[in-house]
């Protein structure tokens, strides 16, 4: 068997990328189809938001990206290696904040870290605590935090261990509505820092568009992925703009809300 | 003036006790004499010192086995099945029916006792260390095996440390119960302790003065075990639990 060689800078597979995902849970013997054959591929340092009606199924579906559920059938590659669990290449940041309350910042950051020598790992805490400025927080709980703090302390937890891939389950829908825009532009600073593949659920349809390279939009349940939507709109994107509110109202048109109140 | 307002009904209490002395009822100031007798006699320290030791040894047995095995069958759902129902049985049994067959199987001494206190509180703390971890958010150990912990590492850098608060609080309330079981117990079979002090002085001529003190001492050594206990939740690791 012969094989090409690869052309250099060129991968043969697409960083993620999945096909015919199945998934049902068991309802009392009767199976409650949740997820109902989702295929999607993204590519390397993209940047994608899956948008859907509440209770899609749009948060299992990352969760089954992330290698918490198994799927029913159909396939999850990344590299073209198939997921069989979770892994620290790939971090998954949780809806309702999984900072651990019983360790400080410092803690926290360097959890995914014991593995390194203590000096290079004391430099991996502070280059994180710096990049979320989190600066004079080292020793604090996270009780002792705010609610965005606390949700830059998770983000910093994840890159600390440089994943290629963070999946992130609506990482900003406690917060209220000025600390959340601040959130959304530390993200983008971030991910065009270290230019990590990035997949967020969000119920948040502003947000979507302006974060996302390519928005997903998904059905209701049992989901399917019923319009993808590229936003090939350069950063920093203007919320009010006649080109966001026009993909902000398709998408509404996809989700089918009705916009006139 | 506003450090001594706790102290007030404590103050109310004795004098109210003034007034009802009588025959069945020994004089603050007897008892107080009593308590003075027993200290200089080094009475009551011997008896303090066997009580806690009792206890000590009673419920450390019991936190050590039975709080892993709690984890374990929050962990192992069919586990949880098959022992669920005997500690059901166990738990509504008084630990003092335990007795006949503690003396038999222990005879006399420290063991019984010791083996009292592990019955009553080793069932508590199953449950207790099964319910503590059944209710860690699920973030927590997804966020644990994300960043690659194998199922030891995750146990104890992320299960153990989750269920530490409930566990401690629980704990607490246990001990608190241990004791007052403890003191019963050794009005029973015992030769020491500050549950035989008390039936003591009643046997040896009605001496309410020192079952007056014993009891004093009693309310004093729990309030001690409970304060240290205290001081144990106060810590950063375990103070997350209340402040969230």
């Amino acid at each position: 068997m012969s094989t090409a060689p690869a052309l250099p800078g060129i991968d043969a597979h697409p960083k993620l990328s999945v096909r015919g995902l199945y998934l049902s849970f068991d309802d009392g013997g009767k199976p409650r189809p949740i997820l109902d054959g989702v295929d999607l591929t993204v590519e390397a340092g993209e940047f994608v938001c899956l948008v859907g009606p509440s209770g899609c199924g749009k948060s299992t579906l990352l969760h089954v990206l992330g290698g918490f559920l198994q799927p029913t059938s159909g396939s999850v590659e990344i590299d073209g290696e198939e997921v069989r669990g979770p892994d620290p290449r790939r971090i998954f940041v949780f809806q309702e904040s999984a900072v651990f309350p019983w360790l400080t910042v410092e803690g926290n950051i360097g959890f995914g870290l014991t593995h390194l020598p203590g000096r290079e790992r004391a430099e991996r805490i502070a280059h994180y605590i710096d990049l979320v400025g989190l600066g004079g927080f080292e020793r604090a709980f996270p009780h002792q935090l705010s609610g965005g703090m606390k949700q830059r302390l998770e983000v910093a937890r994840a890159l600390a261990v440089n994943p290629d891939v963070l999946y992130m389950d609506e990482p900003f829908a406690s917060l209220d509505y000025i600390t959340r825009m601040e959130m959304r532009r530390e993200l983008l600073r971030i991910w065009q820092r270290e230019r990590k593949t990035i997949l967020l659920v969000t119920h948040d349809i502003d947000e979507a568009v302006q974060l996302g390279d390519r928005v997903l939009v998904l059905s209701a349940r049992p989901a399917r992925i019923r319009q993808t939507l590229e936003i090939p709109m350069p950063h920093p994107r203007d919320a009010g703009a006649p080109e966001t509110i026009r993909l902000r109202s398709r998408i509404l048109d996809e989700i089918g809300v009705a916009k006139n109140i | 003036m506003r450090r001594l307002k706790p102290l007030l009904p404590l103050a109310l209490l004795v004098a109210l006790w003034q007034l009802a002395a009588g025959r069945f009822i020994p004089t603050p100031t007897a008892v107080a004499h009593a308590l003075g007798g027993l200290l200089a006699s080094g009475a009551l320290i011997k008896h303090i010192v066997a009580s806690v030791f009792r206890i000590t040894w009673g419920f450390l047995l019991a936190s050590l086995v039975a709080i892993p095995c709690g984890m374990a069958l929050a962990l192992h759902r069919r586990w949880r099945l098959t022992v669920n129902p005997l500690l059901a049985l166990l738990r509504p049994l008084s630990p003092l029916a335990w007795t006949p067959l503690a003396v038999l199987w222990f005879g006399v001494g420290d063991s019984p006792a010791i083996f009292l206190i592990f019955i009553a509180c080793a069932p508590t703390l199953a449950l207790i260390a099964m319910a503590a971890v059944r209710s860690i958010k699920p973030a927590y150990v997804n966020a644990g095996r994300n960043f690659g912990l194998s199922n030891v590492q995750l146990l104890r850098r992320v299960i153990f440390p989750a269920a530490a608060p409930q566990i401690l609080a629980g704990m607490r309330t246990t001990l608190a119960v241990a004791w007052s079981v403890l003191i019963s117990g050794e009005m029973l079979s015992v030769n020491s302790g500050l549950g035989f002090l008390i039936m003591d002085a009643r046997n040896a001529g009605n001496r309410f003065d020192l079952v007056f003190a014993g009891m004093l001492a009693i309310g004093a050594v729990g309030f001690g075990i409970d304060a240290a206990m205290r001081l144990m939740e106060r810590t950063e690791m375990m103070r997350w639990a209340q402040l969230r």
